[in-house]
């Protein structure tokens, strides 16, 4: 799963101000371009710009949060599970995601915010996750795309990051596109079994759920490049790679072309292939939907947050009396 | 040369993240380092959170080896992890650099006993 490039950065405001800086610190930026000019990667303790640090604790942060959030709406289907074997895979996958979340917390915490910090800026609110996870999982045919769709597109995106600046963050990467290749072809595979085995109505099914994911799947890439004007310092800085634009054209071209063998249809009149581009056309994106999401007017904005919030709370008694334990035994060795 | 040693400063966060009283209640944070098979070394692999060491193991075995990457693990408290500092990397690692002797390609040897 992905969190999206939302570039909110000069929204949020503040962020961009530069203070007034010493020698020292023009010479450290001088030597950290250097090295990124160089394609180094930096490491936690390395110096950094303060831009470069929040850049990337809200990132990576936000692709965390993701993970975490986007294990809600396959939850809802694990009990739920056609068959042993469904929801062995479902189980397994939805594991995958926290795991996920864990180590993108852990890189971002050697940035130097606590997981404390970083689960309260998503509990109250102001920390984003991906537009995604605000959208139902109304039948079982919605695993099935979530995989195909959502997980192939976050593996679109991951992928390049693999290579991102920030090591930390990249060896995360690496291990989480390792894993995740497993998740889109399960939801490709599951959608197969019900389009070649399946009857009418769950034939009719799977192009429901595709229908319906389609367009916030394409979402998931965030904003036209035309409307990331902080896109360029990330990509200056390595932190970002591809553009949302061609990732989102190169995700489209792909699917297109899954999306036969599979014989579902793809809710656009529009597309079509471009001769000339060497890509398919698509109609235009409902970015008026997209920006009400993000900012918590979706689906299922509140109960996603209040699901997380409820178990967050929910745990707290279980988190104390672990560590109320375990200082208890410290003191008991000590006086030993 | 100065032991270019700070405690606590590799590889994870601050031992006290900052901006926090003393007296958290966030479980402390471990490295833990995973051998993926007999024979190997233990490799750093990431790190987590745990009240005390057996849940870091347990949970270490769950977030790390869920697909058998591993036969054995290591935590440790990341606050306890001694690193060299960072900041004097070219001070401490650059001396090395022009010592080529110590590599066997430095030698040249005639063809017939260039395998030694």
């Amino acid at each position: 799963m992905y969190t999206q490039a939302m570039d909110t950065m000069g929204k949020e405001g503040g962020d961009l101000k530069k203070p007034l800086r010493s020698a020292e610190d023009l010479a450290n930026e001088e030597r950290f371009e250097a090295r990124i000019d160089a394609g180094d990667f930096i490491e936690a303790k390395d110096w950094m710009p303060e831009h470069y640090r929040k850049t990337l604790v809200r990132q990576i942060s936000q692709h965390a949060h993701s993970e975490i959030v986007g294990m809600l709406p396959e939850g809802n289907w694990i009990s739920r599970a056609p068959t042993l074997k469904r929801k062995a895979i479902l189980l397994a996958k939805v594991q995958d995601e926290a795991g996920h979340g864990l180590y993108l917390y852990a890189a971002a915490e050697t940035l130097g915010t606590s997981r404390d910090q970083l689960f309260d800026a998503l509990h109250s609110g102001k920390a984003k996750y991906s537009s995604i996870f605000n959208y139902p999982t109304l039948t079982w045919a919605d695993m099935g795309v979530i995989g195909w769709f959502v997980d192939g597109a976050a593996i679109m995106n991951q992928v390049p990051l693999c290579r991102c600046s920030y090591a930390p963050y990249a060896r995360a990467m690496v291990r989480i596109c390792r894993e995740e290749s497993f998740h889109q072809r399960q939801g490709f595979e599951s959608l197969l079994t019900l389009m070649t085995k399946g009857t009418d109505s769950q034939k009719a099914m799977v192009q429901d759920a595709v229908n319906r994911w389609w367009w916030p799947s394409l979402m998931m890439f965030g904003p036209p490049d035309a409307d990331s004007p902080n896109s360029e310092q990330s990509m200056r800085w390595g932190i970002k790679r591809i553009s949302n634009d061609a990732l989102r054209q190169k995700y489209l071209d792909a699917t297109v072309e899954q999306a036969k063998v599979l014989g579902v249809t793809l809710p656009d009149p529009e597309l079509r292939w471009n001769e000339e581009r060497q890509a398919h056309d698509f109609g235009a994106i409902d970015w008026t939907e997209f920006w009400a999401v993000v900012n918590g007017d979706g689906p299922c904005n509140r109960e996603r947050l209040a699901a997380r919030v409820k178990a967050w709370e929910d745990g707290a008694w279980v988190r104390d009396a672990a560590l109320a334990y375990s200082r208890k035994r410290d003191a008991l060795k000590e006086a030993a | 040369m100065s032991p270019a040693v700070t405690p606590g400063t590799l590889p994870g966060p601050p031992a006290e993240p900052t901006g926090r009283a003393a007296k958290t209640t966030e479980w402390p944070l471990w490295e833990v380092f995973v051998r993926s098979k007999a024979g190997l070394d233990h490799k750093h692999c990431g790190s987590l959170h745990a009240a005390d060491p057996q849940m870091a193991i347990q949970l270490a075995r769950d977030v790390y080896t869920r697909r058998q990457e591993g036969t054995s693990i290591w935590v440790v408290r990341s606050d306890q992890i001694v690193a060299s500092d960072p900041g004097e990397k070219a001070a401490y690692f650059d001396p090395m650099a022009d010592k080529v002797y110590r590599h066997p390609t430095f030698y040249d040897l005639p063809k017939s006993v260039d395998h030694m």
